[in-house]
This record gives C-alpha cells, structure tokens and sequence, in this order.
C-alpha cells in the first residue's frame, strides 16, 4: 500500500503542476496515468507543437513544458504509478480513501484529484469478431515485455511507426512474425519502413499489404488469424499471438461510475474551490467543467493552485492555513 | 451560409446550416450542433476522433494533405472517402456535401 497525502489521477501538464502548489502547502503527491510516460496529450499526442499561450513561456514545445514541469515539481518528490488505470476508489471509515488500479496498486490518501484529461488513453481496438474473447488469450494492445513473445508466431496489425517498429523488433525474437497492413505503402517513419520491406524481401518476415485482419480463432487459446487480401481472398495465419497496434484514443472510463455528476464527458465542479459532488474528490483541468469553463491549459494551473488551498483542512485538519508567497519565503520543500 | 447533409447508417439526412464567415473548419460546426465528437487535439489532424466519410461532393473539397494521410492510416477502419473534418473549412462551393460522421469511438 502506498500512503500519500493527495492522489492525482492524471500526470498531464495539470497534473504535474498541481504537485507544486501541493507542495508549497506541505502536501505529498502520489500520480497515476494511464501512459506509460508523463505528460499526457502532450507527450502522446503533440510532443513537437509550440504551445503559445502559456504565461512567460512563449511558443514553447509541449514536451518541454512537460520537461519544465519536471523541474519545477523535483523538490516535492512526487511518487508514480505509470502505466496504470485507477478503476476505483474506495471511502475509508475515517473519510480517507483508497484508490486501486487495474494493476492492483493500492494507494491511501485523504485527498483524489482527477486530473485526467479527457479520460485515459486505451488502445484503439480494430473491428475484427472475438477480438474481445480473445483478449489476455493471445491478444494484446501493446507490448510491454517482448520476452514474452519469444519463440511465438506473432502478427502485428497496423501501418504506424509502433506497428513498423515492433515487426522489425519482434523478427529477432519471435518464431514467426507477420505483419498486414491496410494500405498499399507505410506512413511511418522511412528508415523503418524500408527495414520492413527489406526483412520482408529476405523472408524473415511474412509482409500483407491491403489486407486487413477480419477474425481469430482457436479453442480457449488463440492459434489463428484469419485475414481478408484486396481480391476479397480470405485465409488463416496461424498465430499464438495478435498484437493489434492502432494508436491510442482517450475514453472517461470508469470515472464515470463513482457517482460524480458529470456533464457531457466532464466532471461538474464548484468554482468555488473545483471540488466535485464528492466531498474530499476535486477535478482540474480539461476533465472538469462549469459555466464559463475553457479547456486551457493555463485555467487548469490556475484550478490546482485555489483546489489545493482547500484540500489543506482535509490533509492538515488541525493546522490554520496561511497564505505565502514564493518570492517571500521560497519553496519549502520536503 | 451554406448547407451541408449529414446521413445515417440507416440513409436518413439532416441538413445543417452552415456558416462560411466565422472561421470555423467542419469538426467545431459538427461540435456547435451538439454531435458528439471528442476531438482530442483540438484541431491539428492528430488524434482523429473526427473522422467523417464524404459521400457525395468529394470534387468539392480540397484534397487531403499528407498530414491528414498519416492519421488515417493509423486507424483501424477508414475508406478512400474517409476526410478529418477539422482540416475541412466550409466555403461557398462546398454546398450540397453530404457526410457520415465516421467510427467516431464510442464513449
């Protein structure tokens, strides 16, 4: 069980930020994200886009306000858990709560921020029959250790960079690797989309262009692919496992079952302190909405600064909050 | 102001009203009628949640751009009619288009 003051769904550039105005108020941070790296859209999504309307930083690239935010929360040493979904929360006897993951994580808290954006990101799933079944039984969505695939006849579908890099990846590992992809040509990155063809060319991995996989099949276990070519030709690639790999879409999940109201997607808020209709649950930034509300980055800073100053009575009960500027006292770190 | 069809699965149309002076590209027009669209990025083909399929005036509007392509390769289940519509601005000659909103993901 991991004990912290604040739980932050959502490691996104508010996410992040509100780890330091918790900082300031003495108040440790624990972060969960969906993604395996911080920084949400930013690093998933537009990692190379300027940003032009973030206070004193102009034009700056998503990935490095991410890396800025980095600096600026180092001190406070917030702890992560990457890589994985909060599915619930649970209210203790004493009004803490404790959050748990997919992954079975157990993180106890007085205070859940859900900074989550528009929900956490889960792979996009292609329309192929049992694919659902088939899941934890040899179908999976990313790669997480590729040991796992060693000596295993693997197909891969998609046409991306991840799809091009683990094809050529997998050909050193695998028994067998297969890769179909819808279109004629790749998209992804040129070096590895010739490296493809050339493994293709030299036989060590079996290459189908316009084609697209339609179904799977096996007995409790995956042991087929079948797939349909561009002359409507259907036929079967024994397979133990099949990685579909078609990016990344973000969906609100299970926040929408804790009783929160929520409006179109988003968690209503009181703009008084961006507290929900949970006591001791708040929500910032993209995730939230009220009247008036503009999903930016810089009103969701603005949300973690006045949200944190009215979690301090849930983690400080005892204590009268002061209010103290930066450039008075500095930054009283842990 | 133009119009533009929006048609179902089932080959029911809805016509809306579209304004061409306002700056809006067709994902914000589809977002100010209330479809839902999640839009991710905001705009920049990048996520493709709004993905649309143009039916009908395909000559009508501007080819797609390689950005545009990129996206919709990385999806699972798109057509050669298949457009985002945030890198589609309305003007004057685009009247009379008809669309189906795509495999938008379902939330």
């Amino acid at each position: 069980m991991i004990t912290t003051d604040i739980c932050i769904i959502g490691a996104g550039p508010v996410g992040l930020f509100a780890v330091f105005e918790a900082g300031l108020l003495k108040m440790r941070c624990h972060l969960v994200d969906a993604l395996p790296e911080v920084g949400g859209q930013l690093t998933e999504i537009y990692p190379k886009k300027p940003i032009y309307d973030i206070p004193g930083a102009p034009g700056i690239l998503a990935e490095d306000l991410i890396r800025n935010l980095l600096v600026q929360i180092e001190d406070f040493r917030p702890t992560y858990s990457l890589g994985e979904r909060v599915e619930a929360i649970q209210k203790q006897p004493d009004n803490s709560m404790i959050v748990r993951t997919n992954e079975d994580t157990q993180i106890h808290c007085q205070v859940v921020v859900l900074a989550a954006g528009l929900g956490s990101f889960e792979p996009r799933k292609p329309a192929v029959s049992n694919l659902e079944y088939f899941e934890g039984k040899g179908v999976n969505y990313m790669v997480k250790s590729p040991e796992l695939f060693r000596a295993q006849k693997v197909v891969l579908a998609g046409g991306g960079d991840s799809a091009l890099d683990w094809a050529i990846y997998l050909s050193e590992i695998a028994e067998r690797v297969t890769l179909i992809h819808r279109n004629e040509t790749f998209r992804g990155a040129p070096d590895s989309a010739a490296k493809v063809m050339e493994l293709a060319h030299s036989g060590k991995i079996d290459l189908f262009l316009q084609t697209q996989v339609k179904g799977l099949g096996g007995n409790g276990r995956l042991n087929s692919v079948e797939v349909v070519d561009q002359n409507k030709k259907h036929f079967q690639i024994p397979a133990d496992s099949f990685i579909p790999l078609f990016g990344l879409s973000p969906k609100l999940g299970p926040i929408a079952n804790w009783g929160l109201g929520i409006d179109k997607s988003a968690v209503l808020v009181n703009t008084l302190d961006y507290s929900t209709t949970e006591a001791r649950i708040y929500a910032i930034g993209d995730i939230n909405t009220y009247p008036g509300k503009l999903k930016l980055i810089l009103c969701g800073f603005h949300e973690a600064a006045i949200m944190m100053q009215s979690a301090f009575k849930f983690v400080y009960p005892e204590q009268k909050l002061s209010f103290k500027y930066t450039t008075v006292n500095g930054i009283n770190t842990f | 102001m133009i119009s533009i069809a929006i048609e179902k699965e089932t080959g029911e149309q809805t016509l809306l009203e579209v304004p061409v002076d306002m700056g809006l590209n067709l994902m914000e027009v589809l977002k100010a009628y209330e479809y839902d669209i999640l839009a991710t990025c905001g705009g920049m083909a990048l996520c493709a949640t709004c993905h649309i399929e143009v039916l009908e005036g395909s000559e009508k509007i501007p080819p797609v751009s390689d950005a545009e392509l990129d996206i919709l390769d990385t999806m699972p289940a798109t057509s050669e009619r298949s457009r985002l519509a945030c890198q589609l601005r309305p003007d004057e000659g685009m009247d009379g288009l008809v669309i189906r909103l795509g495999t938008f993901d379902e939330n």
